[in-house]
This record gives C-alpha cells, structure tokens and sequence, in this order.
C-alpha cells in the first residue's frame, strides 16, 4: 500500500510538470484531467470519499470537457502546423 | 513643453477634443495600396521586415524569456514554500487526540446530537456553516451568470460543429451512454440524497448529474435535452433553490452558527428522512450545481439552451 501511495504521488508531480513542458494545449488539458483521477484516487486513500467524488466529476470530467470545447473555438485542437493547413483549405 | 501630456491635459480641460493636433509632428506615409486586407497586411509585414521596429536591447527575445523562466522559477518556490509551511502547521493526520481547536473539538463531539447528520461534514457545512455555503452557491450562479453574459448568442443558427472534431452521432458513443448514463445519474441521486447519511452530498451529488446531462447532451446533440431542460424551467429551478436556501438560512449570519430552533424534528440519526433541514438544502445545492455545470457547458458548446 505505501509503494502504492509513492507511485500515486510521484505520478501526481510528474502530470503536474508535464502539464506545464507540453507543447500541444490538447495533450496538455488531456494530463491535466489524468491529474484530477490520480488525485481522487489520493482523496480515498485520504478517507475523504466526498472529494474523491467531486474531484472526478467536477476536476476530471466537467473542466476538462470546457477546456477541450474552449479549445474547440479558439481551433487549437490540432497541432499549429495543422491548423494553419486547416485554416489555408477552408479559404 | 507643447508635447507634454500635462498640456495636453490642460488643453482637454480648456475644450479642445483634439489635443495633440498641431503638437505632434506628422510624417507622410508611403503609399499603402488600399484593395484588400490581405495586401494590406502583406505590405505592412513587408515593411517591418525591411525596417523592423527598434527593441531596446534589455527586452530582447532571449532576454525577456530568460526573465520568465527566472520569474516563474521563483514563484514556484515561494508558493511551495508557503504551503509546505501552512501544512506543517496542521495537526498530524489520522493522530488521535491531537491539539484540536475549540470549535473542531465542538464540531465532532456534539455535531451529530445538533444536526442529527452521521455524515459530520455536511452537519458543518449544511447546519453549523450553512450561510459559507450559501455564498458558495451564489459564486457557481454568478459564475454562470457570466457566462451568459458572455457566451450567449441570439442568433438561431444550427449546431454547427467542425466535423472531424465533433462526437454527436457517433454510434460507439450513442451505446455506451446507453448503458452508464442511467448508472451514473442514480449514482448522482443516491449521493444526493444520502448526502447527510455518507460522503457526498449537493455539490457532489450535483456535480455528477450536470456530469450525465452533459454526457447524454453529447453523445445525442442538444435537442434531447433541450426537450426537458428548456430555458424557462431552468431559470425556475435555479430561482427556486436559491431562494429556498436563502430564506432557510441567511438568518444565520445574524444568530450565529447554531442558528434558531427550526421545529423540525432531527429525526433518528441514519435513517434517510432525518437531520431537520440538511436533506432540502442538499437537494436545493444539488439542484443549482446540475443545472451550472451543464449551463456552461451549453453556453461553451453552441451559446443556447
């Protein structure tokens, strides 16, 4: 169980990290809502079962949803080289 | 002394709009061809790669992002530092008999004989610190009022999504909310109601609802639910359990934390009709985050309900 808890803690700094090197916004909002699971995970294993579960559907599902639909509207979704391609066809 | 912005000022002051004609010297430009945007802009990046703006050596490119990493570094530290002090000052966890303060120590040992709650944490935040609560929800509707303002388009086009990015209709998708999305609305439910009974409670009980509604609201386009979520009702409900929580309890934030005696019986601690007026305020909570959550998610995805 303590291994357990190192992995899951060192998992959380390695996405938190990550979160702020990658350079795609998709693959960074997609290690920030894996963040949001590790660490509702962490709440359990803290014995607060009610942050578990606010931190997965709130951390985990809804901001990241908004995020990925912001990303959406801003069409940052694909890589920029993509876009820019994107953007030349629809002219 | 003519160009300064002082006389400036007080020529504004004396009436005259224009306070820097005549002041400021003025250069003929080149001829920019006037056709079109796009050889406007083709001109103008021409000309600044011919004569490009003068940058002062000390905000060069290199300069300035050395001057980020620097600074980003050095917030990071100071913020971790301040946290890593603030929890060393908690007590121990899981530590029996730690040094608790006076309102903790009175919280755990007669919360369950006031409130009635087994689940003590909503018996705080539902009894004990119901009016903190209370402006909780109000920062959730505020926050969609915002959105609101902001997102909100009139016009009645259709949904148009960008293909390759859009889920709704997709038939995986289609059948697997066909099989979690009853799971995970009564799951919703049951955190909800049990909220004075087991973890959970409003926030989270709504929380994983708006979670469905936004599912369902994917997977089969924004008709389906705008068939049972119309604007109108959703104004209501919103209204409703604000208003209901408002009159319950901003009293409290004249009488004090324990507020007056309500009349209602706490009932037996553990059965699910107890603990006086946690139950509704549970389920006026739960009511205003579902509706939030999948409000903004509509406004993010098309700017209507």
């Amino acid at each position: 169980m303590e291994a357990f808890k190192i992995f899951l803690l060192v998992m959380l700094v390695a996405c938190a990290v990550s979160v702020s090197l990658t350079k795609r916004l998709l693959t960074s909002v997609i290690i920030y809502m894996c963040y949001s699971l590790i660490m509702s995970i962490v709440w359990i294993l803290l014995r607060s079962p009610d942050l578990a579960i606010t931190e997965a559907a709130v951390g985990a599902g809804v901001s990241g949803i908004l995020m990925l639909l912001t990303l959406k509207k801003i069409r940052r979704t694909a890589t920029d080289d993509e876009a820019k391609e994107g953007s030349a066809n629809e002219e | 002394m003519k160009n300064s912005a002082f006389a400036g000022f007080l020529r504004w002051l004396d009436g005259d709009p224009e306070i820097l004609l005549g002041a400021e010297e003025m250069t003929e430009q080149p001829d920019v061809p006037r056709d079109s945007q796009k050889q406007r802009i083709h001109h103008l990046e021409h000309v600044l790669k011919d004569h490009p703006l003068p940058v002062p050596r000390a905000f060069s490119r290199r300069n300035v992002r050395i001057f980020y990493a620097v600074v980003s570094v050095v917030c990071c530290l100071v913020i971790i530092s301040c946290l890593l002090l603030a929890v060393s000052d908690l007590p121990r966890f899981g530590v029996e008999h730690a040094e608790v303060e006076e309102v903790t120590e009175k919280y755990v040992l007669d919360g369950l004989e006031e409130t009635g709650a087994v689940n003590i944490v909503s018996g705080i935040i539902l009894d004990y610190r119901a009016f903190d609560t209370l402006g909780e929800s109000f920062v959730l509707f505020c926050a969609l009022n915002c959105v609101l303002i902001l997102l909100r388009t009139d016009s009645r086009e259709e949904e148009h999504d960008i293909s390759y990015y859009s889920l709704s209709g997709d038939d995986v998708l289609r059948k697997s909310i066909m099989f979690t999305l009853p799971l995970v609305l009564v799951f919703g439910v049951y955190v909800l109601l049990n909220g004075h009974l087991s973890p959970g409670g409003g926030f989270s009980g709504g929380a994983v609802m708006g979670g469905g509604l936004i599912l369902l609201s994917t997977g089969y386009g924004g008709e389906v639910t705008g068939r049972f979520i119309t604007e109108r009702r959703f104004k209501t409900v919103c209204f409703i359990a604000l208003s209901f929580y408002c009159l319950s309890k901003s009293y409290v934030f004249f009488t004090g934390a324990n507020g007056l005696e309500t009349g209602i019986s706490l009932g037996t601690p553990g059965a699910i009709l107890s603990s006086g007026l946690i139950l509704p305020l549970n389920i006026a909570v739960g009511m205003v985050v579902t509706c939030t959550m999948y409000g903004i998610y509509r406004m993010f995805k098309k700017g209507s309900f």
